[in-house]
């Protein structure tokens, strides 16, 4: 749909929420919680943080929960019964306040588990979450959303975005019918956004490197293993990357609660030395310098190829989560002017 | 199985439980749904995940042939927690599958060839799946031979199968242990498989070699049959990597850019040739 430009202030923003949550929706936004900036579960606009560059973690686990029940199973004199989840049952969400990194972070999840085969559980969570992104004033060291094709102001994978123009009002992008039907009834909120500027409140993140340079460069680069290990030295295999990153979906699947219990889907890193360990103790890819080649690899050239989208939007979290200071900018800065 | 729901299993009653070598079995696997079961189809070379509910899931070729429908088998050895909590299932009790996953061996282009058949100790299971079906087609191809060896007279599995395959006048079976794992009356060859080859050399024109075995055995087998003249292209092997999703999500079967669940199990060594050496 064509997008349709509107301005609400602060006090209309407050009411929509009511209007939101009288809708049986619940609404996600970054929330200070002892002393961090994380997504949660908000009453009230008034508990919105907005005034951080980034929350610590993303905002995956709405549509790719830490840990998420695939199904439970009953086992009763030898035979099982499995019951499904009930998709219907799962809560509609505004996730409100998302930085447009992360909006477009959705898109690469998308296509991770839906680029050959259906996924009920996460298309049935994206579907019932309406995105309302909020536009950066600010960004920081450690943003890049420009080199990887976004932009403090971009509208990919919000169905609303909000660019706060000063004054406590905001230009309303409504991109998406899904954004559209989330402001059905709505209207005495909004006002015009006649001669409303949005490039003027956007941070200035400038392109670090040039993104199609990338593919080729690892191409050329993936046999040499003097530089995948000076890439990695400093790497402890934590995972803190993989479990802050927007678009990291690589997963693990594990039973608990015994023979009537549940099947689990959860987060996994391929940074982890077991994550490829085969039970015989063999190991594709024994290395750290290996398994941080994969993590580049994986998104910067296999996803670009096998689902036409870059596995990385430049939040730079995973550069702020690392202990020991690995900065992925620098990293792939290096990458794209290596030498062929 | 819904299409929606990729990770809901299938329920299915084991029939029958074979001890085929030390910590080595075979479940015959029956579906508890008819309707399932009358769904059902797969092609040689396909896998699934097996599921022991409470325990987890793991990832096995099916070991049977299509040209044996209304049930599968599946043969593994304890080794983790969830053979090992499948290796302790009798007849009657109900285990889940998904599947079938991954690529095939292409056995319609292999007509009017003859085809040899390598493997070493656990990796016959893939390899028993597609001998049946091309025995259960026997017109359709020349001269079969197969090649298994293992480390001890013991660890050979399917036993009642090799002397079923070295009975038959339209099948060449060479049957061989590690030196040191033959008993008394060991009428086979000892030695490695490699070796084994490489002593009874089997004329690469018109033939097509599978590969299936312990990464150290295939690595000294695919250097016999270049000397024998066989072709990249003409050598199949599959690959094992560790599995969780078998629908190319989870992330961790991937060998580059190919998904070994989707792209693979089964590879042509000239295929390999451009992988990188991730597995």
């Amino acid at each position: 749909m064509e997008t349709d430009t509107r301005s609400i202030d602060r006090e209309a923003l407050a009411q929509l929420f009511l209007q939101w949550q009288s809708g049986g929706k619940r609404i996600v936004a970054p929330k200070r919680i002892n002393g961090k900036t994380d997504f949660a579960r908000v009453a009230s606009l008034d508990e919105v943080s907005l005034d951080r560059v980034q929350t610590v973690q993303s905002p995956k686990s709405a549509v790719f929960p830490r840990v998420e029940e695939l199904f439970s199973f009953l086992s009763r004199d030898g035979k099982v019964e499995i019951r499904e989840r009930d998709l219907a049952a799962l809560p509609g969400t505004v996730l409100f306040g998302l930085r447009p990194c992360d909006a477009a972070a959705f898109a690469s999840l998308a296509a991770i588990f839906t680029w050959d085969s259906p996924d009920s559980l996460f298309s049935a969570r994206l579907a019932n979450t309406v995105v309302v992104g909020v536009s950066c004033p600010r960004a920081d060291e450690y943003c890049f959303c420009t080199s990887v094709g976004g932009g403090p102001g971009a509208v990919t994978g919000s169905d609303i975005l909000l660019t706060e123009t000063g004054s406590g009002v905001f230009l309303a992008e409504i991109v998406s019918e899904k954004g559209r039907q989330a402001v059905h009834g709505a209207d005495g909120l909004f006002g015009p956004a006649a001669g409303m500027d949005k490039e003027g409140h956007l941070a200035k993140v400038e392109a670090a490197f040039a993104k199609e340079r990338i593919g080729p460069a690892l191409a050329s680069l993936f046999d040499d293993a003097a530089f995948w290990e000076e890439q990695s030295r400093r790497c402890l295999g934590c995972g803190a990357c993989a479990y802050v990153c927007p678009t990291c979906a690589c997963f693990d699947i594990q039973d608990e609660g015994g023979a009537s219990g549940k099947r689990l889907r959860c987060w996994d890193s391929c940074g982890f030395g077991l994550f490829t360990l085969h039970t015989s103790g063999h190991n594709p890819r024994p290395l750290q310098s290996q398994r941080w080649r994969q993590r580049l690899m994986h998104k910067f050239a296999y996803m670009p190829e096998r689902q036409r989208v870059l596995g990385c939007v430049g939040c730079g979290r995973c550069s702020r989560a690392c202990p020991v200071d690995m900065n992925i900018l620098e990293h792939v800065r290096a990458i794209a002017e290596a030498k062929p | 199985m819904s299409p929606a729901d990729p990770f809901k299993p299938m329920l299915m009653k084991i029939e029958q439980v074979t001890e085929e070598a030390p910590d080595v079995k075979t479940l015959r696997l029956l579906f508890a749904d008819e309707r399932e079961g009358r769904d059902f189809a797969f092609r040689t070379g396909q896998f699934g995940e097996y599921s022991v509910f409470g325990e987890g899931e793991c990832t096995f070729c099916i070991a049977s042939p299509p040209t044996r429908p209304g049930y599968i088998e599946c043969t593994f050895r304890k080794a983790g927690r969830v053979t090992s909590a499948l290796a302790g299932l009798e007849p009657g009790e109900t285990i889940g599958f998904r599947g079938p996953y991954g690529n095939v061996f292409p056995i319609e282009d292999w007509q009017k060839k003859n085809l040899l058949f390598i493997a070493g100790g656990i990796a016959l299971p893939p390899m028993r799946s597609v001998i049946w079906n091309v025995l259960d087609l026997r017109g359709r191809y020349k001269e079969i031979t197969i090649v298994y060896g293992a480390r001890t007279v013991a660890d050979l599995v399917y036993k009642r199968e090799l002397a079923e395959w070295a009975q038959r006048p339209d099948v060449k079976l060479v049957t061989t242990v590690d030196p040191g794992g033959e008993t008394p009356d060991w009428k086979g060859e000892i030695g490695f498989v490699p070796a084994v080859l490489d002593k009874i050399a089997p004329a690469s024109r018109d033939t097509i070699a599978v590969v299936c075995g312990p990464p150290v055995m295939i690595k000294f087998t695919f250097p016999v049959l270049a000397r024998l003249g066989f072709a990249p292209e003409n050598i199949f092997t599959t690959l094992e990597n560790r599995m969780k999703c078998g629908v190319g999500k989870c992330g961790r079967c991937n060998v580059g850019r190919h998904f070994v669940c989707k792209d693979g199990p089964v590879f042509t060594l000239a295929q390999l040739q451009e992988m990188p050496q991730e597995y």
